[in-house]
């Protein structure tokens, strides 16, 4: 494995993003608006969340609560209109992206933080062979010539065990399986040995099998190469083998963050917890469901103080709720429950059992 | 891609066979007299209609006439009219000239219906994007005959800029009919690749290439124009058959000698078998010119190689 | 945007995904209003102001075909004095007179009989053809499918004018019924004959789209016949594309009649039509432009109507158009 990455390394070029300290990526209270003709949707309302080298950060999250958002506007590729950001700022390696002009950003892109996406089919573009786009990278970003672009791609395609590599590098994306195929987005992605690579549901129109494939891959190449991981899901089985850390989004913000483990056995916040209970368990066969009552908010008009508390068994208001915290009113911040953890809750404390 | 090609070149086969003998049933196997329905009704005398029965071999069995029909075409006898004139020298008397009217035609519908829809499809709903719209209805609406004559009326009497008619002014002269010409093909080009460059604006490999950090032309160039051309190349193909027939329309409007004319002079002067000639030529051209299209669009489109 | 992404936008139905852990089926349900294709296609078509003036032109010009003394004022189509010849338009006869002296209004007017005549039964013509011959394809496929592919390649090949000129040419003399009497049947026949086959296509591949259905899986489970599948369940669901096609269809060949009968094989004289107004009216271009103008304008008027409902109908009916 070493080998290879040291084959990449290799071409002559400066690795333009040098292997530093502190957080790679950081996410500054960010807030994304879709100015659509009916409505005004708030898809995110002010996360912020980092990842440092080497870590994988699990954004985890129902359709809706604005996961994917926040990583396109990452990369820059948010429809705009109708996608405004109104707010915050995006770090990479301690220079804020959205106050760079467009060149220096998109130089960033690709390099620096890259990308996958969920449907590698409609993501790859059916009338160009796979090593043409691998190769792309390289003749875009570092100018390499053609031939030595192809060499590369084929390398990268070795690298995440796509079998025939050399053979199979001028075939195009419909004449591969679903798994090969987002390998070769995988492949594409690393090409430039990027800081950051964004995972957006990348296993979520895969078998089981293959799924398993395909995070393990992923793992061993983070491995490799140091770089940090976020990877966006809804499949809480995924977050579990995968990530290290994990931040739930719910209705645009980040309600809880904290190590897998630890939010997973002891979540501190009500929706965390709900979902960790609606989980079947094999023990309780032949029982009722677990399910977390009402439906995620309009995101066009999101509920006040807490977006939860129309579904939250625990919700207190008017007499019940301490002054300041009303979940009907008083809008909980993100905030540290106990180290490590942090909770947009007026009661997490009482969730954890603190 | 060279199993394609020759898979689809075996398609065409059936396909001439087919046509030629679609052609060859209207006029040989309908009731009637095959004759009279060629001459129309031009007179003609006993001997002449003797002769003529014994030409088109009207005695045999209907199978061994197409047989015979067949035979003649493949040797380049595509019928005479009643003076004994093969249809074969007078279509390659007239061919350079519909061919240059075809050919300004084509290049007129590629470059500005492709340039208009660009620019309209990259723009979405912009101003630009609503007059190509409303422009293009307008145009398809008005039918080659009547533009011909309205083009002919205004720049040609009125204001003098272009020949009224002939081609007497070489290259120049073809600009004005080949323009009428391509009208309609120019507008329904527009439309396409306006909707085809919309649509592949937002497609997903769209995304991915601006995730990778390309440069915005490499992205628009290299990523959305190809993939939005491959519709408006079939479209053209198929629409070459429209240029024929328009072609005739346009070469009546404008005296244009070409064997669009010859058609429309044929059918006044009661040459059925130029007619039928002529026509069957056409649709040979018309043919060749999709095989020619359905290998280009397998050069853009690699999906299609393979099925 | 990703399909994803547009559901996200979408404020009333931002879906509930069920995966395993996130989002598990909640205990009340939101009725989420279903809108049918049509209702939802009307109120996309009220605002569009091209359907409205198409709609307004179309219903003028059909009253105009069914009752043209409405709009002759008065004036005899046929009453003609060559004292009159070539008029130029005036305050009394709006659109002067032709070369025979007859009122030029009124024969502008009733030709709209003819024209709009043609454009119903060719498109009916057509309709007939593409549906059966589309429906039988898609629904049976295998090698029934195959042969009428190579057929219809085979109609393609032929261009719509070209092979209606040969029909129309050797049509007089065969004898058979409407095709030789050069009038308004025989054009109606030659245009519907080689102009179904893009019908055939639209309504072959709705047909292969509809028919792997789960309702018409269960209309074959309780033992229904195949023509009843297809008349009952597949054929109303694979229509509508094919409708957009037909009103947009009569423009085109009440253009393409225009245009056959200008070349001299369409409708002959004494009848009344564009296309042999336009014919006649060539020679006096010069000194006569009202001749030809006329005409013109009104049968472009008349095709642009159909072509601008038949726009504004395809996109009401186009999904990924609906806001």
């Amino acid at each position: 494995m070493s080998t290879s990455s040291g084959s990449i390394s290799s071409s002559p070029a400066p690795a333009a993003f040098e292997r530093g300290s502190g957080p790679v990526l950081e996410v500054d209270d960010l807030h994304v608006e879709f100015r659509t003709r009916s409505a005004v949707v708030n898809a995110v309302n002010g996360i912020s969340y980092s990842v440092d080298q080497g870590e994988t950060l699990a954004i985890l999250g129902e359709s809706g609560s604005g996961k994917s958002v926040s990583a396109q506007a990452i990369m820059g590729i948010l429809d705009s209109p109708p996608a405004v950001i109104t707010g915050g700022g995006i770090h990479f390696q301690g220079r804020d992206m959205l106050t760079m002009n467009a060149e220096d950003q998109r130089q960033i892109r690709g390099p620096g933080i890259a990308m996958i996406f969920q449907d590698a089919l409609s993501a790859l573009n059916p009338v160009y062979s796979v090593g043409f786009q691998i190769g792309e990278m390289f003749r875009a970003h570092r100018g390499t010539s053609k031939k030595e672009a192809k060499q590369h791609a084929v390398e990268l395609m070795d690298r995440v065990r796509i079998p025939a590599a050399a053979r199979r590098v001028n075939d195009y994306p419909h004449q591969f399986s679903g798994g090969m195929r987002q390998r070769v987005m995988i492949a594409m992605a690393l090409a430039l040995d990027p800081r950051i690579l964004i995972a957006d549901e990348p296993t979520t129109a895969l078998d089981v099998t293959v799924q398993a494939q395909v995070m393990d891959l992923l793992k061993d190449l983070q491995r490799d190469t140091g770089m940090g991981l976020i990877l966006i899901t809804h499949d809480l089985g995924v977050v579990n083998e995968v990530a290290d850390r994990v931040a739930v989004m719910y209705a645009g913000k980040i309600v809880e963050t904290g190590t897998v483990d630890d939010v997973f056995t002891k979540p501190s916040h009500p929706y965390t917890l709900g979902l960790m209970n609606s989980i079947p368990q094999v023990e309780a066969k032949g029982g009722r469901l677990n399910p977390i009552v009402g439906q995620p908010p309009n995101l066009a008009a999101i509920p006040s103080g807490c977006p939860f508390h129309p579904r939250c068994p625990r919700r207190r208001t008017g007499a019940e709720a301490l002054p300041g915290r009303d979940c009907v009113a008083d809008k909980p911040p993100l905030r540290l429950v106990v180290p490590g953890r942090e909770a947009a809750c007026h009661y997490s404390e009482e969730v954890l059992g603190v | 891609m060279g199993r394609f090609v020759i898979r689809r070149l075996l398609l065409t086969i059936p396909v001439l066979l087919g046509a030629s003998f679609l052609i060859f049933a209207m006029v040989y196997a309908l009731p009637g007299d095959p004759i009279r329905a060629l001459a129309g009704d031009r007179p003609l005398s006993p001997a002449v209609a003797a002769q003529l029965r014994a030409d088109y071999n009207l005695g045999d069995p209907l199978v061994v006439q197409y047989g015979k029909y067949l035979a003649g075409l493949a040797q380049g006898d595509f019928g005479s009219d009643f003076h004994g004139r093969p249809v074969l020298e007078t279509v390659s008397q007239r061919l350079p000239v519909t061919a240059k009217l075809t050919l300004v035609a084509v290049l007129f519908e590629t470059i500005i219906g492709l340039a208009a829809g660009l620019l309209a499809g990259i723009r979405r709903n912009g101003y630009f994007d609503n007059l190509v719209l409303v422009s293009t209805t307008i145009i398809i609406s008005i039918p080659i005959l009547v533009l011909g004559f309205f083009a002919q009326f205004i720049f040609g009497l009125k204001l003098g800029w272009f020949p009224i008619a002939g081609i007497n002014q070489g290259w120049y002269s073809y600009l004005l009919p080949g323009l009428v010409l391509a009208s309609a093909s120019l507008a329904y080009v527009a439309r396409l690749t306006r909707t085809s460059v919309a649509e592949n604006m937002n497609a997903d490999y769209v995304r991915t290439a601006r995730a990778k950090g390309l440069p915005n032309r490499t992205v628009i160039v290299r990523h959305t124009l190809r993939n939005s051309l491959i519709p408006v190349i079939t479209f053209i193909g198929a629409d070459i058959g429209a240029l024929l027939g328009g072609a005739i329309v346009t070469e009546a409007v404008f005296n244009i000698p070409g064997i669009g004319r010859a058609v429309f002079e044929a059918v006044k002067g009661q040459e059925g078998a130029v007619v039928v000639g002529i026509v069957t030529l056409m649709v040979f051209f018309f043919v060749f010119f999709n095989l020619i299209v359905d290998v280009l669009y397998a050069v853009l489109d690699p999906r299609i190689r393979y099925d | 945007m990703t399909e994803q992404e547009q559901r996200n936008l979408d404020p009333a139905q931002v879906e509930t995904d069920v995966r395993i852990g996130v989002g598990a089926p909640a205990a009340e349900s939101h009725d989420v209003k279903q809108n049918s294709l049509w209702s939802d296609a009307w109120g996309q078509l009220k605002r569009n102001p091209l359907f409205w003036i198409g709609s307004f032109l179309g219903v003028f010009f059909i009253v105009m075909a069914i009752v043209p003394q409405l709009f002759a004022r008065g004036a005899d189509p046929r009453s003609c004095s060559l004292s009159n010849s070539a008029q130029a338009p005036s305050g009394e006869h709006w659109m002067g007179f032709d070369q025979q002296g007859c009122d030029y209004l009124a024969n502008v007017v009733y030709g709209a009989r003819n024209s709009l005549a043609i454009g119903l039964f060719s498109v009916i013509g057509v309709l007939v053809i593409g549906i059966l011959i589309g429906a039988v394809a898609g629904y049976y496929g295998g090698a029934m499918d195959s042969l009428l592919a190579r057929i219809t390649d085979i109609f393609f090949a032929i261009p719509l004018i070209l092979g209606a000129i040969i029909l129309l040419k050797v049509g007089p003399s065969t004898g058979l019924p409407i095709l030789s009497d050069r009038g308004v049947g025989a054009v109606a026949i030659a245009l519907a004959l080689f102009g179904w086959m893009t019908a055939m296509r639209l309504v072959r591949s709705q047909v292969i789209a509809v028919k792997s259905q789960d309702y018409v899986a269960a209309a074959r489970a309780m033992g229904a016949s195949n023509l009843r599948i297809l008349t009952r369940h597949i054929l109303p669901n694979a229509v509508a594309p094919v409708l957009v096609y037909s009103t947009i269809t009569v423009g085109v060949l009440i253009a393409a009649e225009a245009t056959l009968t200008y070349l001299g094989v369409g409708l002959q004289r004494p009848a009344i039509s564009w296309g042999l107004q336009i014919s006649t009216g060539q020679s006096l271009l010069r000194t006569a432009p009202h001749l030809v103008l006329f005409p013109s304008i009104i049968l472009s008027l008349t095709v642009m109507a159909f072509i601008m409902m038949g726009d504004a109908l395809r996109d009401a009916l186009d999904p990924r158009q609906r806001s």
